[in-house]
Order: structure tokens, then C-alpha cells, then sequence
């Protein structure tokens, strides 16, 4: 379980965060969604201690983010950011290979290489995995990292918008690749998620985010109901029953 | 029959995975570049002016000068070589190197400091205030790169030179003032000529460098992907920043006060070797030292019969084949996008 007590972060006069309170359950994916500013990333971020918190308190799994030891969270919890831009040339399989740094520290042992193995095969980049990872499209790169994250091997997964630069196939394809890691693999997958409909169809359970404070907490079929979903986005929603469960339009 | 077929797949799959495990550090190739170094470095022992098979002690001028210059070659080479690709790791530029974020004219500043304050300063003492001084200015580098945040790759060398350029500007009106801008001008001049039995034995401190980087290369890797990838998979990044700070410097500033500066030696190298056989930097390492050490070791060579029975110093060799190479790497980055 992630639980976030009263957390504040304040960057400038204008722009602050918290409190936030908030019980993420171990097990499923949640989705964070929410208009652009609201705090998604920030939040991710900080369950992640990529970015220290001003007061309150974060814990994943019972260990507290900001007092635990960097290297003994790394085998917790493991975060992906948005934006990746490297100039390291890496293959695929020496990229991934760095999501068993916390536990081999760089000596990859028989027992980590089978580990990276099924991580390349799992995101089904088992053909490519001698290729450098600036000669990959943008759908394979995203794989690429999505599989370093899971090679890392914690229970906890975070994604700041995995989907951001996909198109519609490789969205659902990566959707489907982590929805298979919380089911098979039983990892607790936390995602910002721009597209509702990919919330309200792959997601366990929805936390919807505005203006820095978590306001709404539920499963999709809580969430993803006219009256929420207007009040979140600040611009009228309406759902249907679609052929595959609700849909949201909003245009 | 099901059961066959899993341990069927079982076995495929183990079989795969260890024919997967990553390539080997050693191979043929590697042996080949080994050789042809080799060569290279036989070459250097045999040219010059005075004739060591003729001549009068000619094998007491083989151990000299011969000897140790060749030996310097070696250990200047990997070392700028290596501290270029380190540095461009932890800058996540690939255009950064000491001479072009002001490290060199820091080592130099330092020195040249020593030197006044002490006028009678040993080689150590002289290498110990370069060594300060190129640690205190890439420090100030990398903590004006995290301020203004600049990735664009083009920006960030273009203020290091321009900070190396005020750094060396400093030396100079220092240099006026206390009647040094000869020896100043001798220093900053990379060049092997004055490479003497006695004078270059504590270029060997690189080798704790090289090793010290060897072991450590998966962190500067792991730096390599930034900040908070490298949090991410819980190394301390300001830990590896500082210790590759102060790799960086050792090295710097030991080759500094030797030999001089070797303008774009590690620039060019680690962005061959990176475009052959992309940034693993612990199987990478062994290629950067030997492709260092044969540049400066061609460009030495060149600089001695070029204009026999002068010399060139082998920087300035160094600056038009680097030159050269720096606007090909730039033309190729722009083609790629």
C-alpha cells in the first residue's frame, strides 16, 4: 500500500500542492488523472523521492520515502518519468540490464541476466533487444524503458504518463503490457494517465487529482460518471455505455 | 507430452539466455588494437634526431628520452581520453571535455599560482595546486550547468570554452605581471619534447585513476542516464558527480603540469568509440585508452618529423586534427536531428 498523509510541496506563491491525503491499495493498476497543472506528475514524483516533500509524511509498502535509504527503496518502488532524452548509446539489453543495478550494482550475475530476459520478452522486445536505443521508435524506446523498470523487479511500478507520444496501437499495447504486469506479475502499478477512457477501461482504481489536492478516489465505474468527471475537468463530460463499458465525450 | 514440451521450452529458453548475456570485454579485436598501439608506440621509441645505434651512448639516450616519452604518450593519452568520455557522462553532453569547460586552463591557473607562492615548488607540489585548482573549476562548471540547466549540447561547451578563456585570460595578466608569460606559454603548450628520465615518473598516478575509473564505470553510466534515472535505481548521483569530479581533476592536472595541453583528445576519441560501439562505458574503457593513446601517439610522431630537426608540439597537432574532427561531429549531430 502507497499512503500519503497530509503532504504539501510548494514551489512558488502560486503554485502548491497538498494537503494531500491518500491510501493507494497494493495489487492493480491505479490510474492518476486530472486537468494539466493539477499536480499528477508532482505527486508521482514525490512517492517516487524524485522530489523531496515540504511536510507531511510518504509511505510505500511501510517504508517511509523520505528516511529510507535511496538503495534499499530502488528495490521497492521504481519510477519512470515522462521525459527521457539520453545521450548514452545503450542497446535495449544493456538498458534494462541497469534495472538490476540495486541488487547486482553492475556485476550482472546468471540470475539477473534470465531476469532481464524475461523483461525484454515481456514487453516483446526480444528481437531487438542488441539494438541502440536512439535507432527504436518512440513505441519501442517507451517499451524499452517500461522493461527496465520492471527488470528492477519492485513491487511498486510508477509510469508519469507512459502513453504520452504513442499512437492509438501502441497505447493499447502498452496499456495491455501492464495490465498483464499487475495480473501475472502482481506488481502495484501507479500511472498518470492523460485519456480517461484509458483510465476508466485498464485501470483498478481511478484518483483523480485538481489543483494539487486529490479529489475524487474510486473505481471506474465510481468515477467515470457524468456529474465526477464535469466536476474534475471543469468542462462538461458525458458518459456512455459504450461496447466495451463507459466512455467519456467530452468534445 | 506437455511436460516434455515445458522443459523443452525451459531448455531453449536457459540456452538462450546465456548465449543473450552480454559480449565479452576481451576479444580478437581488442587484441588487434592492442598490436597496432603496440606498433605505433615501437615507432615513437625509434624516432628522433640523434642516431641510438650510431651515436655515442646511444642506449643511455634511449633511456633518457626515448623511453619516457614514449611512456608519457601512454599514460596522457588514456588518461585525457578518459577523463573526456567521464566528463561527458556526467555532463550528458557529448561535446564537454577538460579543454573545453576550462578544467585545463584551471590546472594551468593553478600551477602558475604554485609556482609564485612557491618559486621553488617540487613537481609535486606543482601537481597538487593543479590538481586543486582543475577540481575547484569543474566543480564551478557543473554547478553553473545545474543552475541554468542548459542541454542544448551546443550551448554548454561554447561556456565552458568561454570560461576557459577567462580562466587562461587571469593566467595571462598574472603571467605579465610577474614576468612568467614565457614559462606560462611553455606550460599550456602540450608537447613531449622536454619528457626527460626524472621528470614525467608521477604521470603514473593516472594509472590509480584509470583503475579508479574501471571500477566505478557502471555508476558514470548510470549517471549517464541522469539525475533521476540514476536515483531511481538508488545510486547517489552528487556522490558520483563528486568522485568523478575528482577523478577528472587527478588526472587533468597531473597531465597538465607533465605534459600540457591536449586540446580535444577527449572529445574526439570517446565520440568514435561511442558511435562504433555505442556507451557501455566498463567494455568501452579498455577501446578509449588504446584509440587515446594512438591519436596522441600519430599526432606526436607527426609533430617530430614534420619539420625535422625541429619539433612541433604535438597541441598543435592535436588542435587541427581535433578541430577537424569536432566540426565533423557537430555536422553529423545536426544531419541527425
Amino acid at each position: 500500500m502507497i499512503t500519503l498523509r497530509d503532504v504539501r510541496k510548494s514551489y512558488s506563491n502560486d503554485v502548491e500542492i497538498g494537503p494531500v491525503d491518500l491510501q493507494i491499495p497494493a495489487g492493480g493498476v491505479t490510474a492518476l488523472v486530472g486537468p494539466n497543472g493539477a499536480g499528477k506528475s508532482t505527486v508521482l514524483t514525490m512517492i517516487g523521492r524524485l522530489l523531496g516533500i515540504d511536510d507531511g509524511a510518504i509511505e510505500v509498502a511501510g517504508y517511509d520515502v523520505s528516511s529510507t535509504k535511496s538503495k534499499d527503496l530502488a528495490k521497492i518502488v521504481s519510477i519512470l518519468r515522462q521525459e527521457n532524452h539520453f545521450i548514452t548509446r545503450l542497446t535495449i539489453r544493456q538498458l534494462v540490464g541497469f534495472g538490476r543495478f540495486p541488487y547486482s550494482k553492475g556485476r550482472l550475475t546468471a540470475a539477473d541476466e534470465e531476469i532481464i530476459s524475461q523483461a525484454i520478452d515481456f514487453l516483446e522486445l526480444s528481437d531487438l533487444e542488441d539494438r541502440f536505443i536512439d535507432e527504436l521508435s518512440g513505441g519501442q524506446r517507451q517499451r524499452a524503458y517500461v522493461a527496465m523498470v520492471l527488470a528492477q523487479d519492485t513491487d511498486y511500478v510508477l509510469l508519469d504518463e507512459p502513453l504520452n507520444n504513442l499512437d492509438m496501437k501502441h497505447s493499447v499495447q502498452m496499456m495491455a503490457h501492464l495490465r498483464r504486469a499487475a495480473t501475472q506479475m502482481g506488481r502495484t502499478i501507479v500511472i498518470v494517465l492523460h485519456d480517461i477512457n484509458f483510465a476508466g477501461h485498464y485501470a483498478d482504481h481511478i484518483c483523480a487529482v485538481k489543483t494539487g489536492s486529490v479529489v475524487e478516489f474510486g473505481t471506474p465505474a465510481e468515477i467515470m460518471t457524468a456529474e465526477v468527471l464535469t466536476r474534475v475537468f471543469d468542462t462538461p463530460v458525458e458518459v456512455i455505455d459504450g461496447p466495451r463499458g463507459r466512455l467519456a465525450v467530452y468534445y | 507430452m506437455t511436460s516434455t514440451r515445458d522443459s523443452l521450452a525451459e531448455a531453449t529458453s536457459v540456452r538462450k539466455s546465456l548465449v543473450r548475456a552480454k559480449g565479452q570485454l576481451l576479444s580478437w579485436k581488442l587484441a588487434v588494437g592492442v598490436v597496432g598501439v603496440l606498433l605505433l608506440l615501437v615507432l615513437s621509441l625509434f624516432t628522433g634526431v640523434y642516431d641510438i645505434f650510431g651515436g655515442d651512448g646511444g642506449a643511455e639516450m634511449f633511456q633518457i628520452t626515448r623511453v619516457p616519452r614514449t611512456i608519457a604518450l601512454v599514460l596522457a593519452g588514456a588518461a585525457m581520453a578518459m577523463c573526456g568520455l567521464v566528463m561527458q557522462l556526467l555532463t550528458q553532453n557529448r561535446f564537454v571535455e577538460p579543454t573545453t569547460t576550462g578544467t585545463t586552463e584551471w590546472a594551468g591557473l593553478g600551477l602558475m599560482l604554485t609556482v609564485i607562492v612557491y618559486p621553488d615548488a617540487s613537481i609535486l607540489a606543482r601537481m597538487i595546486g593543479a590538481i586543486i585548482a582543475a577540481f575547484i573549476g569543474t566543480l564551478v562548471f557543473f554547478m553553473f550547468l545545474r543552475r541554468v540547466s542548459l542541454k542544448s549540447s551546443l550551448i554548454v561547451p561554447i561556456i565552458g570554452i568561454m570560461l576557459g578563456a577567462v580562466v587562461g585570460a587571469i593566467s595571462t595578466f598574472i603571467a605579465v605581471q610577474t614576468d612568467m608569460l614565457q614559462s606560462l606559454g611553455i606550460w599550456f603548450a602540450g608537447s613531449f619534447t622536454s619528457i626527460l628520465r626524472g621528470q614525467y615518473e608521477i604521470l603514473w598516478v593516472v594509472v590509480i585513476v584509470v583503475i579508479a575509473v574501471f571500477i566505478t564505470a557502471d555508476r558514470f553510466t548510470v549517471a549517464g542516464l541522469g539525475k533521476e534515472v540514476a536515483t531511481n535505481i538508488g545510486l547517489n548521483y552528487n556522490q558520483v558527480i563528486l568522485i568523478g569530479t575528482i577523478l577528472v581533476a587527478i588526472a587533468t592536472g597531473v597531465v597538465t603540469v607533465v605534459v600540457g595541453s591536449l586540446p580535444f583528445l577527449g572529445l574526439i576519441v570517446p565520440n568514435i568509440v561511442s558511435m562504433i560501439r555505442g556507451d557501455d562505458l566498463r567494455s568501452n574503457l579498455p577501446w578509449v585508452c588504446l584509440l587515446g593513446i594512438a591519436i596522441v601517439t600519430i599526432c606526436d610522431l607527426i609533430g617530430r618529423v614534420i619539420i625535422m630537426p625541429f619539433e612541433l608540439p604535438v597541441s598543435v597537432i592535436l588542435g587541427v586534427v581535433g578541430a577537424a574532427v569536432f566540426v565533423g561531429l557537430l555536422l553529423r549531430q545536426r544531419k541527425r536531428g
